[in-house]
């Protein structure tokens, strides 16, 4: 293999992966619109996804596509819970509070996850089959990667069909920009912040489900799959959702290229170098503009 | 913020409605509470702390009880510092394990790899850490939002990977072995009771130091800010150089720290300064109180405490962790020693005006 069909071997694999973090960079940003806090328990989001995957699928044997569809469910329904209990219950409304309050929550989830399924890597059959395709550039490629960016491609149709067509997710960005015209108007911000956290649960589960064939999932993947999802968001600039696609795949591909090119022992420290250089160079992101203040 | 004018409200209150001469021990023992809390004048218990490390040795005879009240010092002097981020700059870090291994592996390498003296090590790697937190909080604390637990997590995960990886330098994830005990004069700090001494005074003085700040200029712009910040703005208090301020004050706090940790357990792991570590000194924080200078000695001794209780069941620890925070964040945000505080105080007013 030369040298210009590894790089696009690297590209491919980071696309893949940059997919994914697009995806829970997604999820973050819903929450952040919606209650301008960070949601820490979006990493376990990704874990229980995967897990619960592998349950149905492995150890049930219900049809891959059922299952797909019952986990994603089944973690978005984990996440209007937290929506309706902790977060909604807490005695203090401060950001700071909400934020770690979503620290805890994770690990509750992530030391439930523990006991449920132990510590082992396990793995889900893919989609469809694992022949490589061979492109006529001589890289290859796994049906998974491809489903990988069918699903995301659907899924950001979806949700740009869903915010900029429906009567809700009309609400939902009525919300995001404030809060109080947006009760005003009729609104039910409780609701649509109950909503958000339902989605950030589904996008978190479907991100979790569909990297789990080609890595193997366990109970605390998500931790750093999560923690590169907001890297991502931050990267396009925080709550802006094209931003969250190019963030996610910059970063994938800049991931990528470092593993192949320079150490694969540094993939992370490199993407997060990366981080830390935009945020330095242009702090609210490549896409961001900063937040306004309200007094 | 809110709490703090919550809290001022609730004692007037109490005051109006409770006669003198009904004041009750316990009364009086909880404005004693809150003067130590919350008025920042606490000559009285910083005495009291002093005879308490004094006194200590002689009722603990386990080797044990030891190691666990040393590393409740060292959580303590890492908590301050954080406290002061988190409390009155209203900022979150998720990379305080790395300032605190920053600090331990300056004073490791510098001293076992390069033969340097002890306390010079310890200096630089406080200043170094100082230096790298003003790059990190510079850029992301010039503005609103959520910047800087991005920047602290990013760079927390970074040094904990170069940690292992370097290894001509650390030693890889293996640990670097063999760091001299620190000594003043002839005085070797080589075992526990020693090491107790040592570190306690240094949490002595950084409680100190603290309690000063927060009452000089300094501090009271720092109050301010936590009030609320435009308002401090608008007064002429640079905010955002505040900020940045106490972001490397509070990485230097973590740093001395690490190096007592580092000559103290004479071994340095990478796996010791993991994204764990930094959630649990946050944790630590909340629990003991935001912005409550005696709340961050409570809420590092008790999760410490807990954390070794419980490593019994091991499988557990990060459920138990989970759910006492989420427990504190939603029943008591001030954290519990306030929040019992106001918690009894509002049932006493209620029977007064009930009366």
């Amino acid at each position: 293999m030369d040298f210009s069909q590894q790089i696009a071997q690297y590209i491919i694999t980071g696309l893949t992966i940059g997919a994914i973090y697009a995806i829970v960079a997604m999820g973050f940003n819903i929450i952040h619109n919606a209650t301008g806090i960070v949601n820490f328990a979006q990493c376990e989001f990704i874990s229980l996804g995967g897990m619960f995957m592998y349950s149905l699928a492995v150890l049930f044997k219900v049809n891959l596509i059922i299952a797909f569809f019952i986990s994603m469910a089944g973690v978005a329904l984990i996440g209007a819970l937290i929506e309706m209990g902790p977060i909604r219950h807490a005695r203090s409304k401060e950001i700071i509070i909400l934020i770690f309050l979503t620290i805890g929550l994770s690990e509750i989830l992530r030391g439930a996850a523990q006991e449920v399924w132990g510590t082992d890597n396990v793995g889900v059959p893919a989609f469809s089959g694992e022949a490589p395709i061979h492109l006529p550039g001589g890289a290859a490629i796994v049906p998974q990667h491809l489903w990988i960016f069918a699903i995301t491609v659907m899924v950001m149709l979806m949700l740009r069909y869903f915010f900029k067509k429906t009567l809700m997710g009309k609400a939902m960005r009525a919300t995001a920009v404030n809060r109080r015209a947006a009760a005003l108007a009729g609104i039910s911000v409780n609701r649509m912040v109950l909503f958000s956290f339902a989605f950030s649960g589904a996008l978190g589960a479907v991100a979790g489900m569909i990297i789990a064939p080609i890595s193997s999932t366990s109970y605390d993947t998500g931790i750093m799959l999560g923690l590169k999802g907001f890297a991502a968001a931050i990267l396009g600039g925080y709550g802006n959702f094209a931003g969250a696609i190019l963030g996610g795949i910059i970063l994938g591909i800049l991931e990528s290229l470092g593993a192949g090119l320079i150490s694969s022992q540094y993939k992370d420290a490199i993407a997060f170098f990366v981080l830390l250089l935009v945020l330095f160079l242009k702090p609210t992101g490549i896409m961001g503009y900063g937040e306004s203040e309200r007094v | 913020m809110e709490n703090r004018k919550g809290f001022s409200l609730n004692i007037s209150k109490g005051h109006n409605f409770i006669p003198i001469e009904r004041k009750r021990t316990i009364e009086s023992c909880l404005l004693l509470v809150n003067r130590m809390l919350l008025k920042q004048k606490d000559n009285l218990c910083f005495g009291i702390l002093a005879l308490v490390i004094v006194a200590i040795p002689m009722f603990v005879e386990s080797k044990y009880y030891f190691i666990v009240l040393n590393v409740i010092g060292l959580n303590t002097i890492v908590v301050v510092g954080l406290n002061l981020l988190i409390g009155f700059a209203g900022q979150i870090s998720l990379g305080h394990a790395a300032f605190y291994g920053l600090g331990s592996y300056f004073s490791g390498i510098l001293t076992v790899n390069y033969g340097f003296p002890m306390w010079p090590a310890m200096l630089v790697g406080m200043l170094a850490t100082g230096a790298v937190a003003y790059l990190i909080g510079y850029p992301s604390l010039k503005l609103r939002g959520h910047y800087l637990v991005m920047a602290t997590l990013g760079f927390g995960i970074i040094i904990n990977i170069l940690m292992g990886e370097l290894e001509q330098f650390t030693g890889g994830h293996d640990g670097l072995m063999g760091i001299p005990p620190l000594t003043i004069g002839g005085l070797a700090f080589d075992n526990d009771l020693k090491n107790f001494y040592l570190i306690w005074s240094f949490v002595f003085f950084f409680m100190l130091a603290a309690r000063n700040l927060l009452n000089s200029r300094v501090g009271r712009a720092l109050r301010a800010i936590h009030g609320s910040e435009v308002a401090a703005n608008s007064l002429g208090i640079n905010t955002a150089d505040y900020k940045v301020k106490v972001f490397v004050l509070s990485a230097m706090f973590a740093s001395v720290s690490g190096s007592l940790y580092a000559h103290y357990i004479t071994f340095i792991s990478p796996s010791s300064y993991d994204f764990y570590y930094s959630i649990q000194v946050v944790t630590m924080v909340i629990v003991g109180g935001m912005g409550s200078l005696w709340g961050s000695l409570f809420g590092a001794g008790i999760l410490t405490f807990i954390s070794e209780a419980l490593h019994i069941a091991e499988q557990y620890h990060i459920i138990a962790y989970g759910i006492f925070l989420c427990l504190v964040l939603v029943f008591l945000p001030e954290g519990i020693v306030v929040g019992i505080y106001n918690f009894f105080l509002k049932i006493k007013t209620r029977k007064a005006i009930i009366k």
